[in-house]
């Protein structure tokens, strides 16, 4: 009786799963159809490229396999910071968020150097339905890696503040979480947009 | 506030009589800005991240967008009343049609069911808030900054006027030249974040917050047709999501997605579209379903028949509402084994409809009825209801549907379905749970009158369009002429006028509901705790609730709960007898009250992050410099929102003296927020 009642205790749950952890794994699945929207509209589109230039004509596959294994390997990074957020070893923490970062940062860049070769060689965004569609779906895709990359570095501001709120392990978790989603999520786009050919 | 020590015996006061709050202070700041601390007064209804407060402001603003779409269908039936109408020209006419049916959908019967669902979810899983209070609130900043964005189109060149599902190339730059359809495109996906969260929010909630011994199969029918309807959001709002990008990309950027001309498939929108808009429509009506399943029960003196049953179909729907979207494209060429299989799929989701059907029909069967408004508006639901659905069947039918599409069947049908189905559910909800929220009851006399000019004035209007329909006339024409109107009982000058005037007797019936709103605010009498002898847990607390909702958390042991506490099975006559008042089990309650309650504080950055989110829509329109500026304001409470802590800590205020518990608790009336 004398107890403190918590509204809003995590541990407490129904599920034993916590709020922002179920939240976060609901999210994701609505971002599963975000991007099927966005891959389906691809998929129908990629053929019709009117005057303008066809995928084989643009795609640099081996340029784009380093850069998707850059982007692969930050998964494994956010595995090693969420692994010392659990050891409560904040130095590594920050570290390897850092690290994930950057490797994102580099995917991104590669992205951009992608888009302006794509577009010198004559595939702008309204030059096709192919052009329209692989830029909207890869422009998606890069915007949530941005987002992750901003979620990372200030997660990092944050951290080296002792400011976070809630439990520190959990948010370096949720973040992993998504950041590891965006990955998954490229892995397929690599597949269907690069590999396959039209 | 942040921590409510001792709870207050007495039920809620009005929160313009409760005396200040002491001065509280706030120590910290969090990206600037420190924690608002206003407990009354317009500052706390702002900020407030409140599920009760939230709930009501949901509910204030879905009725006004309620009013604002109701009069521009009395605007389309005003024209289309006599033969060459004047009122409207073509294009306003589009307009109005477009807005009507956008009104109603996204800013009226959505936003009210996230109203109820906010409000009675926490009581009736017996928690104390959602899951995640500050994203409660920004849903409601956003689905209002939605609602205005959409609707400043008609003072800024002409609203929207493709049609609600805005096909291509309607939706195009060539028959749209005005910028409605870009605000309509990006107010909707503001308000589509409102979805979104939300059904993140209440699935967490339902799944993770429910009190002790409430099984998923001991929680009321509404809760859990809203947790099905909040699955639908979920994934039925990223299809939209990706639809309305894919336009605005086109109308802003140039990008070819619906242009047929450069090779588009005509058919991509329309599937996107219906694959989220056929979900949607069970999104509008499965709540409704829930509330009655509610009132039903109560007012037949009977527990639910066939509980099980009713949520199971209620999740059914859920299930095969996802396969059944094409039935929308029956005459656009789907081929006839897409036409067959989407046909027969919409034919099986009248199976489960029918079972609620004949369950609500069965929990009325011997029991002692009492015809309540909210009863009376119930049972409307299921006879208007059956009539829709049974006019939808015979579009599963695709020969017969060909022949419907486009015409006032088709208009019948959904209205006898949305306004029969989910709006009457919502008025009913309106009449049961008003003490609930006020603690005040609605008249019942006024009410009578509500229901009984909705229910002739909505037969009036709809009933004869079934018959308009099936002689050809077309829906979103804005003129039928004289000429081709046909003679005799078919005559389309004699049912568009019965129409027009079943309209207006309409708009009188939702007056009076209005009207007996302010009566039952100017009338001081209390509503009772327990006015409708109910079942569940919503009413095993104060009307209206206190901040903290219920001073000790309810342990389950049965489906409706609350009946159970109050009667119990007499062992020789197996007939139910009281053995405690509600007033009797509110006490018990208060007896093992909770000591120390720790309340979700309130924050400014939901309400800072959704006034961004309109101003990039606006610079997206007219100047993305401005867009940029909206940006930074969203990263920055984004920014700001992370670093605070949702429930604060103590040390996130100044401490006041004078107010014992050890200086820094801080005493906080009932509904103070």
């Amino acid at each position: 009786m004398a107890e403190t009642a918590v509204a809003h205790d995590s541990h407490a749950s129904s599920t034993g799963i916590s709020n922002v952890k179920l939240g976060m794994w609901l999210f994701l699945g609505s971002e599963c159809l975000l991007f099927g929207g966005l891959i389906s509209t691809y998929m129908l589109y990629r053929g019709r490229v009117a005057s303008g230039p066809t995928p084989e004509q643009v795609y640099d596959i081996p340029f784009t396999s380093v850069s998707s294994f850059v982007l692969l390997m930050s998964s494994l990074t956010m595995v090693l910071a969420v692994s010392a957020a659990h050891k409560k070893d904040d130095r590594n923490t920050n570290l390897w968020l850092t690290i994930t970062a950057l490797l994102g940062a580099t995917f991104v860049g590669g992205q951009v150097y992608e888009f302006t070769a794509f577009y010198n060689e004559g595939l702008g965004f309204t030059t096709s339905l192919f052009g329209s569609s692989f830029y909207t779906l890869t422009g998606f895709h890069g915007v949530h890696v941005t987002v992750g990359i901003i979620m990372l570095l200030a997660l990092v501001a944050i951290n080296k503040r002792s400011r976070v709120p809630g439990s520190k392990s959990e948010t370096v978790e949720m973040i992993g979480l998504y950041w590891h989603f965006v990955d998954i999520v490229w892995i397929i786009i690599f597949t269907l947009v690069y590999l396959i050919p039209v | 506030m942040a921590i409510i020590e001792r709870p207050s015996p007495s039920p809620a006061t009005i929160p313009a009589l409760t005396p200040a709050a002491p001065a509280i202070t706030p120590a910290r700041t969090f990206g600037a800005l420190r924690r608002p601390v206003a407990s009354t007064g317009w500052k706390s209804w702002l900020f407030t991240v409140d599920h009760k407060k939230l709930g009501l402001m949901y509910g204030a603003m879905a009725l006004f967008f309620f009013i604002v779409g109701g009069i521009e269908a009395v605007l389309i039936r005003m024209q289309l009343a006599a033969p060459n109408g004047k009122v409207l020209n073509a294009d306003l006419y589009n307009q109005m049609f477009t807005m009507h049916a956008t009104t109603m959908v996204f800013l009226f019967v959505m936003p009210m069911a996230a109203a109820f669902a906010n409000y009675f979810i926490p009581l009736q899983i017996g928690a104390r808030d959602v899951a995640f209070p500050r994203i409660n609130a920004f849903g409601f900043w956003c689905v209002l900054g939605g609602g205005i964005v959409v609707n400043l189109a008609w003072f800024l060149g002409g609203a929207a006027d493709g049609g609600w599902f805005m096909y291509a190339p309607n939706s195009g730059p060539v028959f749209s030249p005005s910028h409605g359809v870009d605000f309509w495109a990006l107010g909707l996906q503001i308000a589509g974040i409102a979805s979104l969260t939300g059904a993140i929010n209440l699935i967490v909630t339902v799944l993770n917050m429910r009190a002790p011994g409430m099984t998923l199969m001991k929680m009321p029918v509404f809760t859990w047709m809203i947790t099905v309807v909040q699955f639908l959001l979920l994934f039925a709002v990223p299809v939209i999501t990706v639809a309305l990008f894919l336009l605005s990309f086109q109308r802003m950027f140039g990008a070819q997605f619906f242009d047929v001309a450069a090779g588009a498939d005509p058919l991509l929108w329309q599937h996107l579209f219906w694959i989220f808009g056929h979900p949607e429509v069970y999104i509008l009506i499965l709540p409704s379903f829930g509330i009655i399943s509610e009132v039903l029960p109560v007012f037949s003196r009977k527990p639910l028949f066939g509980y099980p049953f009713v949520v199971f179909s209620g999740a059914a729907i859920g299930f095969v509402g996802w396969g059944v979207w094409a039935h929308h494209m029956f005459a656009s060429g789907l081929g006839p084994v897409s036409v067959a299989v989407f046909s027969v799929a919409t034919m099986a989701i009248a199976v489960p409809t029918g079972v609620k059907i004949i369950n609500w029909t069965l929990t009325m069967w011997g029991g002692k009825l009492v015809f309540t408004t909210a009863m009376k508006f119930a049972i409307g639901l299921v006879v208007l209801f059956t009539i829709g659905g049974l006019s939808g069947v015979t579009h599963s039918v695709a020969p017969s549907d060909t022949q419907q599409t486009d015409t006032y069947y088709i208009v019948a049908h959904f209205h006898y379905v949305l306004f029969g189905g989910a709006i009457f559910g919502i008025f009913s909800g309106f009449y049961y749970w008003w003490p609930k929220m006020f603690g005040k009851m609605l008249n019942e006399r006024l009410g009578s009158w509500n229901f009984w000019l909705m229910v002739i004035g909505m037969n009036l209007t709809f009933g004869p369009m079934h018959i308009l329909g099936l002689q050809g006339q077309p829906r979103r024409m804005y003129v039928w002429t004289e000429a081709r109107a046909g003679e005799g009982f078919f005559n389309l000058a004699f049912w568009n006028l019965v129409a027009s005037i079943g309209s207006l007797i309409l708009t009188v019936g939702v007056l009076f509901f209005l009207i007996n709103i302010v009566v039952t605010a100017r009338n001081k009498e209390r509503a009772p705790l327990d006015p409708w002898n109910a079942r569940s847990l919503e009413w095993m607390t104060s009307n209206p609730p206190k901040e903290h909702n219920f001073d000790s958390i309810p342990h389950v042991h049965h489906l409706d709960e609350f009946f159970h506490r109050k009667y119990e099975e007499d062992p020789v006559t197996h007939t139910m007898r009281e053995v405690a008042t509600a007033e009797q089990v509110l006490a018990e309650l208060e007896r093992n009250a909770d000591q120390h309650i720790h309340m979700p504080s309130p924050s400014y950055w939901p309400i800072v992050l959704a006034t961004g989110l309109p101003i990039i829509a606006l610079g997206l329109i007219y100047s993305i410099p401005v867009a940029i500026v909206g940006g930074l304001i969203v990263l920055y409470a984004m920014y700001g929102w992370a670093l605070e802590p949702s429930v604060a800590p103590e040390s996130d205020f100044d401490t006041v003296s004078g107010n014992g518990a050890s200086g820094n608790g801080h005493a906080v009336g009932a509904s103070h927020g």
